[in-house]
Order: C-alpha cells, then structure tokens, then sequence
C-alpha cells in the first residue's frame, strides 16, 4: 500500500487542510500577504509535492524528482524573507503541510497502524529536509539585503558643504578607508576649485577610530588641499582620539586642529579676517 | 596567575572584518567596564594590528580573551597569520619603519597604548602578536 500515492486523490481536502492549520496559526500575516495570495502559493507548492513524492524516492531527498519542489519551496523562502516573514513563520508554513497529511493518513488508515508509523517516520524525515531548505535559503534571502544594504551604506557620499563665502566643511562618518579617502578628497578638491575657497574643515566626529592608516589618509588629504592653496583644518577631535594618537605617535602638528566644529569655524573666521557680532540696537 | 574567563576566535580575511571586529573587541570591553580612553587605545591597537594581518598575510584570526589576575580584569588579543612573517622584529619595531609605504607606527604605536606586547614571527611561517589592555592599566 503506497500511502503517498493515496494522497493524490486527497488533494483537496488535503489543501483544504492545511489552509485551515494556516489560518488558525496564531503568526498568520495577513499583513504581508492575502489570503487567496497564500492559497495560490499553497496550491503550487502542493501540487509539485503530490506529484513528485512517491513512496519510493521519500528517504532521498537529492532525487531529481525533488527538484521542482525545491525550487518552488526556495522561491517562496526568499520571497518571504523579503516580505519580512521570520524564518520561524516560513518554517511553520511548511510543517503545516505535514500535519495536514498526518491528518488524512489518520483518518484512512488507523486500521493499519504499522505502514501508517513507516509512512510517518518517512514523511517526518522528509519534512525536516524540507524545513531545512527553507531555512538555508530564508538566510540566502537575508544575506542578499544585507549585502545590498552594506553596498548603499558605503556609496553613502560625503557631501562638501558650503558654510560661508571661502569656506568648505566635510563631515565625515564612519571608517576611512582607501576607497572612501579618494571620494573625499576628489569632492573636496573639486568643490574648492569650483568655489574658489580658501579653507576646508574636516570634521571626524563621526570617524569611531583613528589608527595609522586614518591618519594617513588625513595627511594626504591636508597635503593635496595645500597644494591647491587653501588651508585645512581638522576638527571634531575627541580627548580619547587625542590620547590615542599621541600614544601612536602620529605627528598632527603641522595641521591645525580643533575640537569642535565650531572652534574650527571661528578659526576659519578669524583667517579671513571677518568678524561675528551681536547687532546693538 | 592569569585566568581566561570568555574567548572567542574571529576569522579575518577582508577589509569590512577590521569594523566587523572593531564592535566586537568594544562590545567585551564594555563588558569589563573600561573606561572610553582605554577603550579607544585598546581598540586603535587592534584595528593596527589587524590592518597588517589584511595587508601583508591577506588573512589571519584574533582570539578576543577576557582575562583575569586577581582583582584586575581585562582584554588579551592574540593576533595570528600564516603570512611572510617579519625578517627583522627589531627594526619593524622601531617607529617610522615600513616595507610597505605606511607611516611605520603601527607596530609601535600598538605596543605604546597597550599593557603588554609580544611578537613572535619566522619568516615564511607566519606572525603571532599578542596585546594585553587592563581595565584600568
């Protein structure tokens, strides 16, 4: 007696089934997705399953037979994880399939307990194979957005500001790395040029370490803006920072440096010889 | 006597690592309660030294400890590649001294912020540094 090929003529009680352990799923999103939505997709994903388990191939899961299911089950794990489903609800999704096959086994063939535990172990096995593949590729799915995030983040450009006639400030957050300090110092250089100033701030209060090679990189950036004639100046240093790169032993001297933005900003001021004052009225 | 209360194993083998590892260390040392300077000289220390793990192994792993010795707490990070290795300790250990067009103080200036600093390296087989922060060292 072939238990899985019994089920074939169950197909719509078996859908009926599951939709109904679905929908009583205390994680049922019906934010995320329709119902009738869920159906369809349910539909596909069983059909493929009635069509390809036979009570031969069960136990072998890497059976070409499998593949459509596999593919079907990834494309609905990914596309969960997308939709921002939890791997836990994309799990469950599937494990109700085996519950509502167990059901209808249940109801046919009590009367033979023993094919009826084989098939179960059977399906069991074949059920964790199957939660496992949708786990891998749920964390696939997941994989892609963090690394499309982590691209995004790092084209997060530097934007040059113009704070006053003749002067530039270039905050500058997170880690500076090689490729980040050529699209720092092209824009900053740029900008100069099209704006003829004099003085460019950097501010690195969003810079988390400076280590040798940050400081490099800051160096070169100084020199380069010196070359074009205008002068630099390195704020947003904090007292830690400061500690540490005396510690290193990285010579800033030569650099003019604040602690603030705004210290840097009044340095600026005083250079080009302009004054701020409070109107008296 | 030096007990080992926490270690974990990270591998480095990319540039995004050295951020990646960079939370991690400040993560543990947050965990002991170190203050924000030693905290910032720890974690400089480290980010040198991975640097030259990426820049002349290619890759390598550190061991974060957490470390205890009576009533001290604090962080060891052992360092290890299979890289070139270094012909001359000495001389890579004076400051301003680099093959590779660095400023030459990351060695140096990573033994300079930190407690303790050992390096062991055969040329061919690779480098092992260790540093060792105290909590309040």
């Amino acid at each position: 007696m072939d238990l899985f090929k019994a089920l074939s003529k169950k197909r719509s009680r078996l859908l009926e089934l599951w939709m109904q352990y679905q929908l009583a799923d205390i994680s049922l999103r019906e934010d995320l997705m329709e119902n009738e939505e869920l159906r369809a997709q349910s539909e596909e994903l069983l059909d493929a399953f009635l069509k390809a388990v036979t009570d031969k191939n069960v136990e072998n899961v890497d059976d070409p037979t499998y593949e459509p299911i596999i593919e079907i089950l990834s494309g609905i794990s990914i596309s969960r994880a997308r939709q921002g489903y939890s791997p836990k609800e994309t799990g469950n999704y599937v494990f109700s399939l085996r519950d509502a096959i167990l059901q209808v086994w249940q109801a046919e063939f009590s009367n033979d307990l023993a094919v009826l535990f084989a098939a179960t172990l059977k399906l069991n096995k074949l059920f964790d194979n199957l939660g496992i593949i949708t786990f891998e590729t749920f964390i696939k799915g997941r994989e892609e957005v963090i690394l499309r995030q982590t691209d995004e983040i790092s084209e997060i450009s530097t934007p040059v500001i113009r704070v006053w006639d003749n002067i530039l400030a270039l905050p500058i957050i997170g880690t500076l790395d090689s490729s980040r300090t050529q699209i720092v110092m092209e824009n900053l250089l740029q900008q100069i040029v099209d704006t003829g100033s004099s003085i460019a701030i950097l501010d690195i209060s969003g810079v988390p370490a400076v280590d040798s090679l940050v400081a490099q990189h800051l160096l070169k950036t100084v020199a380069a803006t010196r070359l074009m004639g205008a002068e630099c100046i390195i704020s947003g240093i904090r007292p830690e920072i400061a500690q540490t790169v005396v510690h290193l032993g990285i010579d800033l001297s030569n650099i003019i440096t604040k602690a603030t933005l705004a210290s840097a900003l009044k340095q600026a001021y005083n250079m080009l010889q302009l004054e701020v004052r409070k109107v008296q009225k | 006597m030096i007990v080992v209360l926490n270690k974990e194993s990270i591998p480095i083998d990319k540039e995004q690592d050295v951020v990646l590892f960079r939370n991690r260390v400040k993560e543990y040392t947050i965990k002991i309660g170190m203050g924000v300077v030693n905290q910032t000289k720890l974690i400089t220390a480290a980010s040198e030294l991975v640097r030259n793990i990426l820049k002349y192994a290619g890759k390598g792993t550190v061991l974060i400890e957490i470390i205890s010795s009576g009533r001290q707490n604090g962080i060891r990070l052992v360092f290890s590649d299979k890289g070139p290795g270094i012909s001359d300790v000495p001389l890579a250990m004076k400051d301003g001294f680099s093959t590779g067009k660095s400023l030459g103080l990351g060695l140096p200036g990573a033994r300079r912020l930190v407690n303790e600093f050992d390096i062991k390296s055969t040329v061919g087989k690779g480098t092992t540094v260790t540093i060792l922060k105290w909590k309040n060292g």
